[in-house]
């Protein structure tokens, strides 16, 4: 084995996992670049402006704030993924578990964690509950999970709706905003700012970081260590990889589809906490909507990996924020869907030709090997 | 044989949609409107579930149909608006093409997963799309940011003799129209549906219908498409007795992008008047459930796609009739218990019998249906059915494997 050039962390190795990213990163960059020539502007200038804006503190915390329920709803769709299943409903269960964490958390008041904790568990009974159709219908009655979640989210966005506007609303006086009763302050989660102020950061006007920032990336910790340290994460993996020599070997296939997909719609439930406990404190009609389908995206360009989508979903909230200064030149703000979009096509692509390269690099030097 | 079975279900459906129609007074449960409205709403769930089977025959998944119908709808929208509805079909074609090209090219050419490929062209179609609408709306060219300008429509005729409608300066009688006002019993629905499906059709949906038979008779009758077949079910045994097994793919995948593009540019153009953004919404999904529905045939999914568009249809018409479809849902809950029952699956039947009642109840608690309830029904009904039809599926043996040409990996 020792003469197989092709260790985990061999300058061949090295390179192909760098060569991916780099070519992905600049085909999107020559994309967008086209992108921003059709408006008759410099893309120089429009990169330019982007960095200057997005890189200030003010726009950093934003870009955090956006890109923690992405990597949130990135888990509980990588959950599925690593077990071979397409768990596209998240939009679907995030609102309903922010929608249900709103409105029953605020029918009472426990002591601060508790009362917060409370409110996490209700976001992960409804979206569990609701992706348990879903793990359901696929395992009882053989129905594709993508389109039974992508039902299920229309499904959801009208039930939330209905239930928002006739029977979980209160008026607040002076506002036509339909809104849930607002959450005590013991479950509330309060922001992170004296915490940045001991750093040396500086208060800054619309600025402060999500409390959840911190659920965030304890969920990021738990993934990688359940799917990669522990037997639940090996079966899983293993349906995920090749179903039949999982089965074969005993892992019970269908009771890890129902899992995976309730866990999944579980972690989901959380995905719209961020803002509905750190800003709103309640649900309402402005809840964001998309958060489900960029954090499919988040997913895949992170390759389902605990680092990979940090990295991908604070990238998206960079892009999201920063691209906005783009109005400043007279560049659609909307760029960054193209640059998004452009990154996330490419680097699947990437992704795959570089596994390609690698089996026959592998296999040429396994030759050798033998021939030795 | 088949077609004689057909035949008594459709006049069993019939009868119990009259029936329900004059128990609850919901007229518009087989009025001409729906009819009308239901066929106008199946046709792009229709294209995109005919652009599936082109697809998954080939042996290429494609979750990227609703991707590709918005691209459609965009450049329908666009091009229609500039050009006139013609041009704006055949833009709605090309714009859906080159979204599936891509999801050719990184599937088929690079091994990407069909379903991470179809999705990520989902993503990337929808925002793409926003900022071309943005881009219009800022050059003055378009009312605003989610929508395009007026689209001339397209000229419509009824079926000669029967449903009306213009030939050559002959004005056509309308015998189906006359019955359908005559409000008699059974009679008068079947015709009032008959005039519905046959009267005031666009000829783009004409057009758009024969597909279904054209598409039947390109797959299953001539040399292209039992090559295209053999790339689905058996790729390697193809590529051993000289088929191009890429060339198929890619023809098979391009072909389903032309048909959901063109399916994209019929929602704006002909059952709409201009593009508006979300008029997709999930249509392309239905399409694919529509197909699944249909066992990856042509006739079964014409089946699919029109039984999605009458619940649409419904919807849009009135939620009274929607109300009233609960009561249909009892008595086909009441059918599969009888059924169950008499095989011996006692807890089955039980448990439809008290889904059943559960509904009837439903039914007699609430007046009316709330609106946002009733926009739910299309895919409720989605569900509904694949919930009940996925069993039996057969799917080409090899859809969604990935191929590499000379057994590479």
């Amino acid at each position: 084995m020792s003469q197989l050039k092709l260790g985990r962390f061999s300058a061949t190795n090295i390179a192909l996992a760098v060569i991916a990213p780099a070519a992905a990163a600049i085909f999107s960059i020559i994309v967008s670049s086209l992108a921003v020539i059709a408006s008759k502007k410099s893309p120089i200038d429009a990169y330019k402006t982007m960095w200057e804006f997005g890189t200030e503190s003010a726009s950093l915390m934003e870009a955090v704030n956006t890109a923690t329920p992405y990597y949130i709803a990135a888990i509980a769709i990588a959950v599925t993924f690593r077990a071979g299943l397409f768990n596209i409903g998240v939009e679907g269960q995030l609102r309903l578990g922010a929608l249900f964490s709103c409105y029953l958390g605020a029918m009472f008041v426990l002591p601060p964690v508790l009362h917060v904790a409370v409110v996490f568990i209700i976001a992960m009974v409804f979206g569990g509950l609701w992706a348990s159709i879903a793990a359901y219908l696929k395992v009882k009655r053989g129905v594709n999970e993508v389109i039974s979640t992508i039902m299920l989210n229309a499904l959801a966005g009208g039930l939330s709706a209905y239930l928002l506007a006739q029977h979980f609303v209160v008026f607040e006086e002076g506002s036509n905003n339909l809104q849930t009763k607002e959450l005590p302050a013991s479950g509330q989660i309060p922001d992170l700012m004296p915490l940045l102020r001991k750093i040396g950061i500086e208060d800054q006007p619309g600025g402060g970081v999500y409390g959840m920032f911190f659920v965030a990336v304890a969920l990021g910790l738990i993934f990688w260590f359940v799917v990669n340290r522990t037997r639940f994460g090996f079966e899983l993996r293993a349906t995920g990889l090749n179903p039949i020599a999982a089965r074969v070997s005993g892992v019970n296939s269908k009771k890890m589809t129902v899992l995976a997909l309730v866990i999944s719609g579980a972690i989901a439930g959380l995905a719209g906490l961020p803002e509905v406990l750190g800003q709103t404190h309640a649900y309402d009609l402005g809840f964001r909507a998309g958060i489900g389908f960029s954090a499919i995206a988040v997913a895949l360009l992170g390759r389902n990996s605990a680092g990979g989508m940090a990295f991908s979903a604070l990238l998206f909230g960079f892009l999201e924020v920063s691209s906005r200064s783009l109005e400043l030149i007279d560049v659609a703000p909307e760029t960054y869907v193209i640059m998004q979009g452009s990154i996330l096509l490419s680097s699947v692509i990437a992704f795959e030709i570089v596994r390609r390269l690698k089996l026959t690099l592998q296999s040429k030097e396994l030759a050798k090997v033998v021939a030795a | 044989m088949k077609a004689m079975k057909l035949l008594r279900y459709a006049t069993m459906l019939v009868f119990a949609l009259a029936s329900i129609r004059v128990i609850t007074g919901a007229s518009d449960l087989t009025s001409v409107g729906t009819a009308s409205a239901a066929l106008l709403l199946s046709v792009p769930i229709m294209l995109a579930a005919l652009g599936g089977l082109f697809s998954e025959r080939a042996g290429v998944v494609n979750i990227g149909l609703e991707g590709m119908m918005i691209m459609g709808a965009w450049a329908g929208g666009y091009i229609g608006s500039q050009h006139g509805p013609w041009f704006g079909l055949i833009a709605a074609i090309v714009f859906g093409s080159v979204g599936a090209l891509i999801h050719a090219i990184a599937t088929v050419s690079f091994g990407v997963d069909h379903v991470v490929s179809g999705v990520a062209i989902n993503i990337i179609a929808a925002g793409l799309v926003r900022y071309l609408s943005t881009l219009m709306y800022k050059s003055g060219a378009w009312p605003g940011p989610s929508q395009s300008p007026g689209i001339e429509s397209i000229s419509t005729n009824g079926l000669p003799v029967f449903s009306g409608g213009q030939y050559f300066g002959w004005k056509s009688p309308d015998i189906l129209g006359w019955i359908a006002e005559k409000n008699w019993f059974f009679l008068s629905d079947i015709a009032a549906i008959l005039r519905g499906l046959t009267g005031d059709v666009s000829y783009v949906t004409v057009l758009a219908v024969s597909f279904v038979p054209l598409a039947y008779f390109i797959l299953w009758k001539t040399a292209f498409g039992l090559r295209l077949r053999s790339a689905g079910e058996a790729p390697i045994a193809a590529e051993s007795l000289g088929v191009n097994v890429y060339a198929m793919k890619y023809a098979g995948v391009v072909i389903s992008g032309g048909l959901a593009g063109l399916g994209g540019g019929f929602l704006a153009i002909v059952a709409a008047s201009n593009y508006q953004e979300n008029q997709v919404a999930g249509r392309g999904y239905i399409g694919l459930a529509a197909l699944l529905f249909g066992n990856y045939r042509p006739g079964g999914l014409l089946a699919g796609a029109g039984l999605f568009g009458f619940a649409d249809a419904l919807q849009l018409r009135d939620s009274t009739a929607i109300r009233a479809l609960i009561l249909l849902i009892v008595v086909i809950l009441a059918f599969v218990a009888f059924r169950s029952l008499r095989k011996g699956k006692t807890l089955n039947a039980a448990l439809t019998l008290g889904f059943g009642a559960l509904s009837l109840w439903y039914f007699f608690a609430v007046e009316e249906l709330p609106g946002q309830l009733v926009t739910m029904t299309p895919y409720i009904a989605t569900i509904m059915v694949m919930a009940l039809a996925s069993q039996r599926l057969r799917m080409p043996a090899a859809d969604g494997m990935p191929y590499r040409r000379g057994g590479l990996r």
